[in-house]
């Protein structure tokens, strides 16, 4: 099996439209970065403008980890559609390539073909997630410094900065899962035709309907939205609150996984039964 | 000792209300060139690719080396090389990785050597550093050979392995299935839609038309016939016209620039070829001439004569 991934790596990493993402979010990071190098005390200055006169702000607020967690919030809807690029073409491409017909000749059985592309994908969505948390963590942190993380979610919320970096691992891990979840839903997309545009355009589709229903505030769209997965995919943030809910995240978790599992289930189904036309 | 490598019994692939394969039986021995004929759309591909496990039969079973393809995929496919359709590959990766991926895939440790050793045969070594993007098809078609090679099977399976090569690069694949079958003892099943092709190389064929089949046995028993077309290219096409209204009778026979296309038994060609000769007529070249398509009106029309 590690020899089919190492195989399945190869080529991922091999064609050009994997790098898209890398150097979408190698574009976007810097650029947030280099603009709040040069006007990041203004923008401090404003959003925490209703706490200054009851408040005394002092040390370094515009520091790594502050800039890690706006670049997280700003680019996390965004990059589920880097994902299925990858997760849409990692099928569906080989169908119109026509290489399913060298691969699947060979002493493999189709389940450990479609199992080796699967963790492949993941471990794309993993350097994806890492490459996000190098450049926003990483070098936010080697240029802006460390310091008390700022947050304003619901409320105004200061991290000591000994309290900050464990969040972020877990905030990346979460993201991880999440990111799989679209993967995977893009995955099973590829699965059903031999064309890789259907099953990208398809994936991006149903997340955008998601979460344009998540935002409706009807009673039915709110009482189906907990059935989403695009509704538990946020929940990274959880771990940027005073009093972290480990139920709320542990049942979103399990929620992300089993639509995960779910959809590789079905794809791997669909995979082994079909016939290999193109 | 069981001497059969390929045993399919009443193999059928229904694609809705379409039988693209109807109940076929064939039989392929160790050490067989069989050829596999049958024109575009016979269901040559579909019983390939059923052959390969690529689809799945909608009936009737297949075995190789004795195992069942639908039980036994890994253990057969070990010993099986194969080309189905045209070879893709991974364009955007050199024609040593795709080499190497594949050959990683078969089981087999297969090493650099190997590798170079491969595209050394198919004559590529000097662009295995090359993305197989930048290939010709029939560069493409040769590496697929390399491929189909690499872990040295026992059975290789050839889907049209010559088409869209040019002339040079058919009869260095017809020399090299030679070699392979004469030097190293393969058996290879080699599907085509000429006629001519499976004549040069095979010893023992299959005819198919629309998934039935039409004749099956040894190949020089079954082109075996009293007369054939030949076509001659003479110096002078109208004096070689009445040469051969003297020698056959025939007296509808035309010339096209200096060639002229006749049905003659073997005794005829013989005979004509000397009056030719006698007459100051010069021969430049005596080719039979035998289309899939005439065979097959001729086995067809005497299926229909029975």
């Amino acid at each position: 099996m590690i020899n089919l991934i190492r195989i399945e790596l190869i080529k991922i990493f091999g064609k050009w439209r994997t790098y898209i993402g890398f150097i979408a979010i190698g574009l976007l990071v810097p650029i947030i970065q280099t603009a709040l190098y040069f006007t990041g005390d203004d923008y401090i200055n404003m959003v925490t403008r209703g706490f200054q006169e009851t408040f005394l702000m002092v040390g370094n607020l515009l520091n790594g980890y502050f800039i890690a967690n706006l670049v997280l919030n700003s680019l996390f809807i965004h990059i589920p559609f880097l994902i299925v690029l990858v997760g849409g073409d990692i099928l569906a491409g080989e169908a119109t390539a026509g290489t399913y017909r060298m691969l699947l000749v060979r002493p493999v059985s189709r389940f450990e073909i479609i199992t080796s592309k699967f963790i492949a994908g993941i471990i794309y969505v993993i350097s994806l997630i890492a490459w996000l948390a190098f450049l926003s963590l990483g070098i936010s942190l080697l240029v802006f410094g460390s310091g008390e993380l700022i947050t304003f979610r619901d409320k105004l919320i200061i991290f000591a900065a000994d309290d900050v970096l464990w969040r972020f691992f877990y905030a990346y891990l979460y993201s991880i899962l999440s990111m799989t979840t679209v993967f995977s839903l893009s995955f099973l997309f590829s699965s059903f035709v031999e064309n890789a545009i259907g099953p990208i355009i398809g994936s991006m589709a149903l997340i955008i309907i998601l979460l344009i229903l998540s935002a409706i505030p009807i009673d039915f769209f709110n009482a189906i939205q907990p059935y989403f997965f695009t509704t538990h995919m946020p929940k990274w943030s959880h771990f940027f609150s005073d009093e972290i809910d480990y139920y709320e995240i542990t049942k979103s978790a399990l929620f992300l996984a089993g639509y995960s599992f779910l959809f590789f289930t079905i794809a791997a189904g669909i995979f082994i039964k079909k016939d290999i036309l193109s | 000792m069981n001497n059969t490598i390929i045993e399919i019994s009443g193999l059928t692939k229904k694609f809705g209300s379409l039988t693209a394969v109807d109940n076929l039986d064939l039989k392929v021995y160790k050490g067989d060139i069989f050829g596999f004929l049958g024109p575009n759309g016979a269901g040559k591909s579909t019983t390939i690719r059923m052959l390969l496990s690529l689809i799945k039969p909608t009936s009737g079973s297949i075995k190789i080396f004795g195992l069942s393809v639908k039980h036994d995929h890994k253990k057969i496919m070990r010993r099986i090389g194969a080309i189905v359709e045209k070879p893709d590959f991974y364009l955007y990766l050199t024609a040593y990785k795709n080499l190497e991926i594949l050959g990683r895939l078969s089981g087999a440790d297969i090493s650099k050597n190997k590798i170079m050793e491969m595209l050394e045969l198919v004559g590529l070594a000097s662009r295995y550093k090359s993305k197989v993007k930048t290939f010709s098809h029939g560069m493409k078609q040769r590496l697929g050979l390399a491929q189909a090679l690499l872990h040295d099977p026992e059975l290789i399976i050839l889907d049209e392995p010559t088409t869209g090569l040019d002339p040079q690069g058919m009869k260095e694949i017809r020399e090299l299935i030679l070699y392979l079958s004469r030097e190293k003892g393969k058996t290879i099943f080699l599907s085509s839609h000429i006629l001519h092709e499976i004549e040069m190389i095979a010893n023992r064929m299959i005819i198919i038309n629309r998934g039935k089949k039409i004749v099956e046995g040894n190949v020089s028993e079954l082109l075996r016939s009293d007369r054939m077309n030949v076509f001659f290219e003479v110096s002078d096409p109208l004096k070689a016209v009445e040469v051969v209204k003297e020698v056959t009778g025939n007296q509808d026979v035309k010339s096209d620039s200096n060639k002229i296309t006749l049905s003659l038994t073997q005794r005829e060609i013989s005979e004509l070829n000397r009056k030719f000769v006698e007459k100051g007529i010069e021969v430049y070249s005596i080719v039979p001439v035998r289309s899939l398509e005439e065979y097959f009106l001729k086995i067809t029309e005497g299926a229909k004569n029975d």
